[in-house]
């Protein structure tokens, strides 16, 4: 593959990428060398570009990253905080690379398949090659196309029609190297009826400087239902950069769950396409950032069909001179009737320096729609304030509460009981609530 | 109860107050002492939820002029987190839902505070859950409310009664009840009225803020107050709150007019 970046930093990334084992279908192979061009093309945003007015991403060409070679040694006591213990099954990979012996599987229902997405191109190549780096478009996208270059660690997970997979997968990305870029991939095929859970958790074994850029795609047949739990709790010098992107048939049903606690500059990308009628989705968020973090979340609900339903709700709590970006596209096209959209974007601002920008963007071309769209950014309400004080809790117990409260009614939906558990422990430790 | 020889827990004496720099409180005085319930009622706008929240360190109301003592300690030296650990109690009109904080740790919380800053002992979560337990028989309340977030969807009367809830574990010298009895129904008002007379003793005092009558047919005061215009216009017994029932207020501000 050459190497000939417009970019001099994209240059540097791509640096490497020429050794990868050529995929074992050809149909992949050009796709890869597609997104390559395109990387080649394309340069690193900048806040020039509409999409990441808020978000400058020069500390990140500050920092020279590698692919990941011989993974660093991290012992089963690294991974023990994080084992999730209601999951069927536990796939970890450290700093992009998938570590075996770490890995779990319990009996996994009929029906539902997990396997190396490299694997999965030549033995599932029906299944996947409609979906793989066709639903993540890398025309514009230089990350996406940054991640399909490098394609080779990814996960595959199918569940055949009406399988049920009650347990969620657990998917633990560990970063443990200094300088290391990881870029993870998955691929979520649910058939008809079928219903299943992933958790994808990031989370990092020291204060590392990294990149995480990873690409997730879901296809979600007839009647199908998945729910995808993401917690983003990198080190607080890491770069975390990463596209959901999703589609859904007729009568298909998408939860969503973003938790973002960490690294120093993160982007969060979430595009849901509605593809048949009378989809359902609920998209929930959270940013609880202080510092100089930066914490960007870009979503878009495409109400391509009639009857879709779509709830959000993105909360920040910005602490610090953190910086959070919200930008929420709900799309409803021409023919999209009876859609009922609504998107709440709630942001808490706890000192003078915080700083967010939130950006709902509702674009309507049906008639009989039920859109709507509330943005907020405040302090503390000063009644909810004054009603624990009565109660005797001082000021601050007060404010630290409240703060809680308000990251905690996002963490409580997520039907997990022990990341509710370990994720509010951390959202308590930030707040400095003890209750 | 009237025992003239009980201590005076709250001294009022020409309270004057305002929020947002309009006149709301304009000199008020009232001494309750261990034991007494007082009604505290008026028209709308009389100034009456204003003399609570007052009382409770509300902070969007700003006191004038006039002196509160509490146990005979100047009452606005104290922040309310400060008076609520002290011993006094506002049940709020409308209390305020905190989703994400489960009803249990909130008045775990509470409790462990106000127990902490009177020198008592704390209770852990299991010792907490036996005593929230028995308390919430008092009010008729289903366990269930334990573990929902603060207020977070309860009905009118469920708030009320998780507001008596509060009072009965905090065990305040005063309670300021804020029309407490509003939109409840009257199975509603039975139980919680219910609930603050098994409450009350001879060493604490109540003050309930009401609109209504209603409520002194569960419980009876001892002495009943008419404000009007930020101001006692009059005081008398639980005869007064009857008289009231049957001729409305209009007779007394014009009582007030003629002797003005």
């Amino acid at each position: 593959m050459n190497v000939t970046a417009t970019h001099p930093y994209v240059a540097a990334l791509l640096a490497g990428s020429g050794v990868l084992p050529k995929s074992p279908t050809a149909w992949f192979d050009a796709r890869r060398a597609a997104a390559l061009e395109r990387a080649n093309a394309l340069s690193v945003p900048t806040t020039r570009d509409e999409e990441w007015r808020f978000t400058d991403l020069t500390p990140l060409t500050k920092l020279q990253v590698r692919p990941a070679a011989a993974a660093v040694k991290v012992s089963t006591a690294d991974i023990a905080p994080h084992v999730v213990p209601e999951a069927s099954m536990r796939l970890v990979f450290v700093d992009g690379v998938p570590v075996l012996e770490f890995a779990q599987q319990g009996a996994l229902p009929a029906g539902v398949t997990v396997i190396a997405l490299s694997d999965a191109m030549k033995s599932h190549a029906a299944l996947v090659e409609p979906w793989l780096a066709k639903l993540a478009g890398s025309e514009k996208e230089l990350f996406t196309a940054l991640n399909t270059a490098f394609l080779q660690h990814g996960v595959f997970i199918h569940l055949a029609k009406d399988a049920q997979l009650k347990a969620p997968i657990h998917l633990l990305f560990v970063a443990a190297g200094n300088g290391v870029a990881a870029y993870p991939r998955c691929l979520i095929v649910a058939e008809t009826g079928a219903e299943a859970c992933v958790i994808e958790d990031y989370v990092a074994l020291g204060g590392e400087a990294y990149l995480t850029n990873a690409v997730t795609e879901i296809a979600v047949a007839p009647n199908a239902s998945v729910r995808h739990i993401k917690l983003q709790r990198e080190s607080q010098q890491a770069f975390h950069i990463s596209t959901c992107a999703v589609t859904l048939a007729k009568d298909a049903r998408f939860q969503s769950h973003a938790v973002t606690l960490g690294a120093r500059l993160s982007r969060n990308n979430l595009n849901i396409s509605q593809h048949g009628e009378g989809v359902s989705v609920e998209i929930d968020g959270l940013a609880l950032i202080g510092g100089r973090q930066t914490a960007d979340t870009h979503t878009l609900m495409d109400h391509a069909q009639p009857h879709g339903t779509c709830r959000q709700t993105h909360k920040t709590i910005v602490g610090g001179a953190a910086h959070a970006v919200f930008n929420g596209k709900v799309f409803v096209r021409e023919g999209a009737q009876l859609t009922d959209s609504s998107q709440q974007s709630r942001n808490l601002l706890l000192s003078d320096k915080a700083h967010v920008d939130t950006k709902p963007q509702l674009e309507i071309f049906a008639d009989d729609v039920k859109c709507a769209h509330g943005a907020a950014v405040g302090q503390l309400d000063a009644d909810h304030l004054f009603y624990l004080k009565s109660r005797g809790l001082p000021e601050a117990q007060a404010r630290n509460l409240l703060t809680y409260a308000f990251g905690a009614e996002i963490i409580d939906h997520i039907p997990v009981p022990s990341l509710v558990a370990s994720l509010e422990k951390q959202v308590m430790a930030r707040t400095e609530v003890s209750i | 109860m009237i025992n003239s020889n009980a201590k005076t827990i709250l001294e009022v004496r020409n309270l004057t107050a305002t929020v947002a720099g309009v006149d709301i409180l304009k000199g008020i005085n009232l001494t309750v002492r261990a034991g007494e319930v007082h009604a505290i009622m008026g028209p709308n706008g009389s100034g009456k939820s204003t003399f609570s929240k007052v009382l409770a360190g509300h902070p969007a109301y700003e006191v004038k002029g006039g002196e509160v003592l509490f146990e005979g300690k100047d009452l606005f030296a104290l922040e309310s987190d400060e008076r609520a650990r002290a011993g006094i109690f506002l049940g709020f009109q409308y209390p305020v839902e905190i989703p994400g904080v489960t009803n249990s740790a909130f008045l775990r919380l509470a409790y462990n505070t106000v127990q902490g800053g009177r020198g008592k002992e704390e209770l852990d979560p299991l010792e907490f859950d036996d005593l929230v337990r028995e308390k919430m028989k008092l009010l008729e309340m289903n366990p269930e409310f334990l573990s929902r977030s603060v207020n977070d969807g309860f009905s009118g009367g469920e708030k009320k009664r998780n507001e008596i809830l509060q009072m009965a574990l905090l065990e305040p010298k005063l309670s300021l009840l804020d029309e407490t009895d509003s939109g409840l129904d009257i199975d509603a008002l039975r139980v919680v009225a219910g609930g603050v007379n098994k409450l009350l003793t001879p060493d604490n005092a109540c003050v309930l803020v009401t609109h209504y009558q209603r409520l002194l047919n569960y419980i009876t005061p001892d002495y009943v107050h008419v404000m009007s215009a930020g101001r006692i216009i009059k005081s008398g017994d639980k005869s007064l709150a009857l008289e009231l029932e049957s001729r409305g207020y209009d007779w007394l501000l014009d009582d007030k007019k003629a002797a003005a």
